[in-house]
């Protein structure tokens, strides 16, 4: 069971970490998470396999680790903070997934990829991010009021656009949606998450066979074309970047419009002036946090915030405790479109921040105001409770969210 | 204010293009930073000093008259 954080706590007694989430806060971090960042921002954790490690919840905590080289991404060497994982460590990365790697073999895919995804080509794609969001806001009007926001918006958007990016046809999206969910889901077995990752190993290694065949002008083909990636590798690396392309995004756009919607005035503050969008993307990428934990393993002893944190220990941090950080962002608590949110871990930090982040931040910025601007009644079509949350994904956010608004 | 960029720790993610734009851009083949200018007038320091605060590599440093070089 948990041992709650309390004052009266021995300050090194080990916690476990907090995954629940107060009944009716579906934006705040899990309950508990805000008394031990006041308390003990890296404190000592217990983790379900019996390791005694470290949970960071301070931002500066986070944010140290996070840039460190002395801490290691490679799962085989992480405790899991998370119940049912695999008995022992977990298999090391499969090939392509960055996730799970350290420099030098994590910087060369990056190198590679990096020119692919910067804030210039991503613009460059407003245009196309634009017709997708307006054909789906047209469907929508056409169906009339009271639909799943999720499958009639936030899915397919991301979805379509990451599909033209890497050129992945969007109409095979039965092949690999259901292993980029199993993937995402804390709720699948270690054989579950070996069997998807096998399912779009194998789909994408029919994409790349008909690259290595006939390049493309997209992202796949360009690397078929240049790269020195091996068959194995461009599959890998396809599918890695497919499944991180799907899931994000898409709870942002869902998660956001929920809590726009239910905050008073901020969808209308948005309304009134599109301008603010990319501020308020920024904020809401702080204050929704969607990926919400990450995970690192010291390599050496390392020295942190006074504690000695030994060779092997795993530190767990959680970047949305970090972006409610009150020494960071003042008046964290309160979701602002109008303050300057830089700096916040929403992305991550270090050498794993997100690839995909420019490309999010088009997506975010083009289509929240669209949303908002085609239907200004738009509101939600249950009461907010009754809003299923993904409570047990590696990405946070809404399974569904049905909303409603007035025909004119 | 004077700003040094190293190409070998960058990794492209985009973040000074994106927060000072007049002075940093990213290679269109590599994605690193480019430095567009590496003395920036005053009007630009703010946006420049963020910028090399939270750059993900800490690839930027800037050294200001009366203070040592800090990212």
């Amino acid at each position: 069971m948990h041992h709650e954080p309390s004052p009266h706590a021995p300050a090194d007694e080990p916690v476990t970490l907090p995954t629940q989430r107060a009944a009716g806060c579906p934006f705040d971090p899990p309950a508990g998470l805000a008394e031990l960042r006041e308390e003990r921002p890296l404190a000592r954790m217990r983790y379900p396999d019996g390791h005694l490690g470290w949970l960071a919840t301070g931002y500066s905590a986070v944010r140290s680790v996070l840039a460190d080289p002395r801490f290691s991404s490679r799962y085989e060497l992480l405790h899991l903070p998370f119940p049912g994982g695999p008995e022992g460590p977990p298999p090391p990365a499969v090939v392509g997934d960055m996730t799970g790697m350290d420099a030098p073999e994590h910087t060369r895919l990056r190198r590679l990829l990096a020119g692919k995804f910067t804030v210039r080509r991503m613009r460059r794609l407003t245009e196309r991010v634009e017709e997708i969001t307006a054909e789906h806001l047209d469907a929508m009007e056409r169906r009339g009021p009271g639909v799943d926001l999720v499958e009639a918006f936030a899915r397919p958007l991301p979805a379509l656009v990451i599909c033209e990016l890497l050129g992945v046809p969007y109409a095979d999206r039965e092949r690999f949606q259901g292993h980029a969910h199993a993937l995402m889901s804390r709720e699948s077995t270690p054989e579950e998450v070996m069997a998807a990752y096998a399912g779009l190993q194998e789909y994408m290694a029919e994409l790349v066979a008909a690259q290595r065949a006939a390049p493309s002008d997209d992202l796949l083909g360009d690397l078929a074309r240049d790269s020195d990636l091996s068959d194995d590798e461009l599959a890998g690396l396809g599918g890695f970047l497919l499944a991180a392309g799907l899931d994000t995004t898409a709870n942002m756009l869902a998660h956001g419009t929920f809590a726009l919607l239910t905050t008073p005035g901020r969808a209308d503050a948005l309304r009134a002036d599109p301008e603010l969008a990319p501020r308020a993307v920024e904020e809401l990428m702080r204050y929704l946090t969607i990926a919400h934990t990450t995970v690192r393993s010291a390599l050496e002893d390392v020295e942190l915030e006074g504690r000695t944190i030994r060779a092997g220990d795993s530190v767990t941090l959680s970047l949305e405790a970090a972006n409610r950080d009150p020494g960071r962002f003042p008046d964290p608590d309160v979701l602002d479109p109008h303050r300057t949110a830089t700096g916040h871990l929403g992305f991550g930090h270090g050498i794993h921040q997100c690839l995909g982040q420019q490309l999010a931040r088009v997506e975010l910025t083009v289509a929240l105001p669209a949303l908002l601007g085609r239907f200004p009644t738009l509101r939600l079509a249950v009461p907010a409770e009754d809003i299923p949350l993904r409570t047990h994904m590696n990405i946070y956010g809404v399974h569904r969210l049905p909303v409603t608004w007035d025909e004119v | 204010m004077d700003i040094r960029v190293d190409r070998t720790r960058c990794l492209g993610a985009g973040m000074c293009a994106l927060t000072a734009p007049q002075v940093f851009d990213q290679d269109e083949d590599d994605g690193l930073v480019l430095l567009l200018d590496a003395h920036p007038p005053q009007d630009r320091h703010t946006a420049v000093r963020t910028a090399a605060g939270i750059c993900p590599a800490s690839a930027i440093t800037l050294t200001e008259p009366g203070s040592p070089p800090h990212p």
